[in-house]
């Protein structure tokens, strides 16, 4: 298990916006988090990747406690997200906006930086290199000198997300990927996932609703509901269940 | 070390040659603009990385300079010279005790500035936005008067008299010159990148890994750094200085810099001290008797600000990020490549 989420509530005042679930992650899976608005799937990630800290319980990454860190410390732990809405460096070239993420692993000190030491140069050539790497494998690099927010809409979400891999995660939380997005353009998006997680050898937690998207793409969901956990397993089992049914669509009784 | 590029080697050759000919042939007047001009760099450029890279608007450089300019001259002074002019209280022991020559009084106007600037970074940097403005704006107020009520060590509101006047445009525009490519050096690395981040979007920044906190402390204390050089040169350069030399106008004079210049351009802020310190130097004929096709205007004093400001507004209207935007000038030719 890399990710373990341990009785995770989360309340702002009177609003229970997570009570009180579990749930785990293994190694090179790609998870879901499903539910419908407003069931506390964005608020996880938040608590996941340190932005808001819990109530209660606890958050496991590969068997460390990560739950009381602050959020940049998170990420050099190995855990990164891209935002439900595009939040690339708009003054930024592609590049430099993928050696933002890479900061914790360029090591050369301010002094050093201003006077041009040795290291200085030795180290910005191989970030350069590496995140020139990175843009190849997602098939950007025609785009790595033009700034980033100049990019098509796609385009910009795989910066997002290459953005996050400079920053050598072991896993990547990605909140909506594809959202606005064609058929097309989703279907090139889920055989990227497919990639990334093959070549980068990483785990990704992913929120969708788009559900033909994570059908196809999902080893396993979680359905929130509420902020509860109502469903965890295949998402074949999950259009079946029950509670899955009556929380997208309500109860019959209703109908 | 690493080798210099050609650019930054013909860049500084020009100013160079420039500073031997101005300090060289032109006349005191001409040449006492120039320090003023050369200082104003290290002030505008150095608050350039707080406000226009790292995008904090801050507005605390007067309480800076107020300190640059007060260790300089106190460091300055001869304990003979301290005992003349303290002459409200003895000046604190430690004043008559430090004597020192002009790199490093500067160097400590720096360092002292920066110090105080890193014990202030954390409470301010708790707060964004208009919220930031507001208390960086009382550090300079809290300066004045502490400086106004401390006649053991600042000569209260009386101020410093005959302060050695060692200026020279080798050392403004040197300094200009060094602390302008120190900064670009900043700007062209990682934490040049990081801070640009944190003026973009600050949570997303903090979301893949930039320390914020950490980032915005650097370049808050590296602006207080040559703020402090910078006031300890305005000191040298006045040679009186007193609490009331360091008003919010002089923070407010360093944001029309680099507004005008455009934020987040260093260039832009080089140009922008031309334009504003300069300019109203040489728009001082219209205050003037005028005398215009053989009528006789009269004086009106007062009229070279009010076309000062016209001339501010029209640029501003032409030109919304500032006439450099955020580019520098190597971008603009390499720009073009494209």
């Amino acid at each position: 298990m890399i990710l373990e989420i341990k009785n995770i509530s989360k309340s702002f005042g009177g609003v229970h916006a997570i009570s009180n679930t579990t749930f785990a992650v293994k190694k090179k899976q790609i998870y879901g988090i499903i539910g419908p608005n407003g069931a506390g799937k964005t608020t996880m990630f938040n608590i996941i990747t340190g932005n808001y800290k819990p109530t209660n319980g606890e958050v496991f990454l590969d068997g460390t406690n990560i739950t009381n860190l602050k959020n940049y410390k998170i990420v050099h732990c190995g855990i990164a997200r891209t935002f439900q809405s595009i939040r690339l460096f708009k003054t930024m070239t592609v590049l430099e906006n993928l050696m933002i993420g890479m900061d914790h692993d360029i090591k050369y000190t301010y002094l050093e930086s201003i006077f041009r030491l040795p290291r200085f140069n030795k180290e910005e050539q191989k970030s350069h290199q590496f995140a020139t790497e990175i843009l190849k494998n997602l098939s950007l690099l025609e785009f790595k000198d033009q700034l980033a927010t100049s990019l098509s809409y796609g385009n910009q979400r795989r910066v997002e997300i290459a953005r996050a891999l400079a920053t050598q995660p072991k896993i990547l939380l990605l909140d909506e990927p594809a959202a606005g997005m064609n058929h097309s353009e989703t279907a090139q998006l889920a055989t990227l996932l497919q990639k990334i997680r093959d070549d980068y050898d990483i785990t990704i937690l992913l929120i969708e609703h788009d559900m033909k998207f994570v059908n196809h793409l999902c080893d396993k969901v979680l359905v929130l509901d509420y902020g509860k956990a109502i469903f965890e397993g295949h998402i074949s089992d999950a259009i079946k269940n029950k509670d899955v049914i009556s929380a997208y669509l309500g109860d019959k009784k209703y109908a | 070390m690493q080798k210099p590029s050609k650019n930054t080697i013909i860049y500084t050759t020009l100013a160079i040659i420039f500073l031997i000919i101005a300090q060289s042939f032109f006349d005191d007047y001409t040449v006492r603009i120039l320090n003023n001009i050369a200082i104003f760099i290290i002030l505008a450029t150095s608050y350039n990385l707080i406000n226009g890279i790292t995008g904090q608007f801050s507005l605390e450089p007067n309480g800076f300079v107020a300190i640059g300019a007060y260790v300089t001259a106190l460091v300055l002074l001869t304990p003979e010279m301290k005992m003349d002019s303290f002459q409200l209280e003895d000046p604190h022991p430690i004043i008559m005790a430090i004597n020192l020559s002009l790199i490093p009084a500067l160097l400590l106007s720096g360092v002292i500035a920066a110090g105080v600037a890193l014990m202030l970074a954390y409470p301010v940097f708790r707060v964004r936005g208009d919220y930031l403005a507001i208390v960086t704006l009382g550090f300079g107020f809290i300066i004045k008067v502490i400086a106004i009520n401390s006649p053991a060590w600042t000569n209260g509101a009386i101020g410093l008299n005959d302060i050695p006047s060692l200026i020279n445009l080798y050392w403004t525009g040197g300094i200009a010159i060094i602390t302008v490519i120190i900064l670009l050096n900043i700007i062209y690395s990682k934490y040049g990148r990081a801070m640009k981040a944190v003026r973009d979007d600050e949570d997303a920044a903090a979301a893949i890994g930039v320390n914020t906190m950490k980032i915005k402390t650097y370049a808050f204390g590296t602006s207080a750094f040559f703020e402090g050089v910078g006031g300890g040169l305005l000191a040298i350069l006045l040679t009186t200085i007193s609490p009331d030399l360091f008003q919010f106008f002089l923070t407010f004079q360093l944001l029309i810099i680099i507004v005008l210049g455009g934020l987040g351009s260093m260039t832009g802020a080089i140009i922008g001290t031309f334009l504003v310190i300069g300019g109203s130097e040489w728009l001082r004929f219209l205050d003037a008797n005028i005398n215009l096709f053989g009528f006789d205007f009269g004086a009106h004093p007062g009229l070279r600000m009010v076309v000062f400001s016209i001339i501010l507004i029209i640029v501003m209207l032409f030109a919304r990020e500032g006439l450099m935007g955020k580019k520098e000038l190597s971008d603009i030719f390499k720009r073009k490549v494209k």
